[in-house]
């Protein structure tokens, strides 16, 4: 039986089908995995059809670059270190982006060659070529500010806004030129201003708003998937690229909303610095500024004895690599009859999500580990809030203070517990370089040093000197 | 015979109804889960390997467009493979109290 566009196209439904039930199954983590492979069949039903299909006759490439690309893919995937999951992202989209790029152009040569164009077809050409081209440069951009090949700060300069905004409509100018005159010229040049815009529009974002950035890019890889599916009018790649782009834009908003800031002000605000006051042994910088230190042993008296333990890990857990102590603490407490949870706000980490992925990483039950709104009411009548190398998120100035840059910010209520535990490598604020107004709380002691080594001692008073 | 609506606005209905389903299924996703979210979201971006199939596959397109579509095809399928598969290694470390 010949497999005519008819067939395909049934086959695509199919597979949109399987896509969408794969992302319903994120709904829980008891489904998500079956979610998964609802996702992985509706990929094979697709790549399958597609392969059936009157068009692709020759197969050499084609077999050579799947193989390469399953060769790598597996390899990177089975070997990246959870704590490095924003970076495999970032590169992640960044192929999306070019491979958008190649097929608007490959499509374009082919079509040309079977003198098939018409301006319609050359606007989808350059919609999809211009927003896989910003996807591919921003996420590298991304990519390098997260594996710290480039500064993590903001890099700005006078006149920027003004820049991009030439370059946004001298890109703009070539790709209606080109949808006009079908000019092989404007079509590479539309390129590589796109190419540019994507390196100008995330260089000045800086690396405590990487969940919004990553968020984003996310977001403009489906876009860049669905403008290609007008281009070759197959439904298959415009329903799964409006699906990602609208994921994307969703967790966007979200991350926006926990920081409590505009998308427009994380775009072009360039929020945050990464320089930090040296110099000083931190304590005696503490000491100066009328903050409480303690050590570890304090730390574990309370905690020994308490009802309630919560812990709030922050990037700073990520960059320690502490969370397998912290597994190791959980289930000494717990040992002892202590009820211990993980309290874990949105923006904490890298990307969305970030922390929660870590805490299964170290066997962490996800059942004892919150969110926001959920661990909130809790804090009231916890003993011991353990905060590990979170700090913004923990600031009452978001409440209190209005004048503070992160006024208005939800934040997590440690404050409210009856001890505070900060483990701190130094006095250096928070990334939105605003002062803690936590730390100089009463109820509030840091414990200075590596987060990792600091949970390590802890662990071994515990395991040590028992009662 | 009723006039034969254009393809590309036949499209534009597929899109837009799209991003409604995309709207309401990703609301719904766990924000515990949203790394695993922007993972697979990210391993099923990876669809454009079909238009890069597409690019790669007609022997009649000259070497240069064949090269195009088979780095195209190259880039698609790592993101294919290594998205699902990292999508999975992150899911099955979520476990409930034993």
């Amino acid at each position: 039986m010949d497999f005519s566009v008819n067939h395909q196209a049934l086959a695509y439904l199919l597979s949109a089908i399987l896509f969408i039930l794969g992302l319903k199954g994120l709904t829980h983590p008891a489904t998500a995995r079956r979610g998964n492979l609802y996702a992985m069949l509706g990929m094979l039903i697709a790549i399958a059809a597609t392969l059936l299909g009157r068009e692709v006759q020759s197969y050499g490439f084609i077999i050579a670059g799947i193989a390469g690309g399953a060769v790598i893919g597996t390899i990177v995937a089975m070997r990246i270190q959870m704590t490095a999951m924003p970076q495999l992202v970032a590169a992640l989209h960044s192929f999306v982006g070019l491979a958008a790029v190649l097929v608007g152009i490959g499509t374009f040569l082919h079509y040309r060659d079977a003198g098939l164009l018409n301006a319609v077809l050359m606007g989808e050409i350059s919609a999809g070529v211009v927003i896989g081209a910003i996807t591919f440069t921003g996420s590298i951009i991304a990519f390098g500010k997260l594996q710290g090949l480039l500064s993590g700060a903001p890099v700005k300069f006078k006149g920027q806004h003004l820049l991009n905004a030439l370059i946004g409509l001298a890109t703009v100018t070539l790709a209606v030129h080109f949808a006009m005159t079908g000019s092989l010229v404007s079509l590479i040049l539309m390129t590589l201003l796109a190419f540019t815009l994507g390196v100008t529009l995330i260089i000045p974002i800086g690396g405590a708003d990487m969940p919004v950035i990553i968020s984003m890019l996310n977001s403009y890889s489906g876009w860049a998937a669905a403008a290609t599916g007008f281009t070759l009018h197959n439904n298959l790649l415009i329903i799964v690229g409006a699906l990602v782009g609208c994921s994307g834009a969703i967790l966007s908003y979200i991350m926006c909303k926990a920081m409590n800031r505009s998308i427009l002000n994380v775009v072009f605000g360039g929020f945050g610095s990464d320089s930090g006051a040296a110099g000083e042994s931190a304590g005696a910088q503490a000491a100066e500024k009328g903050v409480k230190s303690a050590a570890i042993e304090d730390a574990v008296y309370w905690m020994e004895d308490a009802g309630k333990v919560i812990i709030v890990p922050g990037y700073g857990m990520a960059v320690a690599q502490a969370q397998h102590s912290l597994k190791e603490l959980m289930e000494l407490l717990m040992a002892r009859g202590v009820e211990v949870k993980f309290a874990i706000h949105p923006v904490a980490g890298r990307m969305p999500g970030h922390m929660n992925v870590l805490l299964a990483e170290a066997d962490i039950p996800y059942d004892q580990v919150l969110e926001m709104d959920e661990i909130n009411p809790e804090f009231p009548s916890a003993d011991v809030v353990l905060v590990v190398g979170a700090n913004d998120v923990v600031n009452p100035a978001a409440k209190e203070d209005k004048t503070s840059p992160i006024y208005g910010m939800p934040i997590l209520e440690a404050g409210r517990a009856r001890q505070v535990y900060f483990l701190k490598r130094s006095m250096r604020p928070g990334y939105s370089g605003v002062d803690n107004l936590l730390f100089y709380q009463d109820n509030t002691y840091l414990v200075f040093g590596d987060a990792k080594d600091t949970i390590d001692g802890m662990n071994s008073a515990l395991k040590g000197g028992g009662h | 015979m009723p006039e034969a609506l254009d393809p590309s606005l036949v499209a534009l209905y597929v899109f837009v109804l799209a991003c409604f389903i995309g709207y309401w299924v990703v609301w719904g996703v766990t924000p515990s889960l949203h790394t695993p979210l922007v993972a697979l979201t990210n391993a099923i971006s990876g669809i454009v390997l079909v238009g890069a199939l597409l690019v790669a596959g007609d022997p009649e397109s000259g070497l240069l467009v064949q090269i195009i579509g088979f780095v195209a095809v190259l880039l698609a399928s790592i993101n294919v493979f290594g998205g699902f598969l990292v999508t999975h290694r992150m899911l099955s470390m979520f476990k409930k109290k034993k």
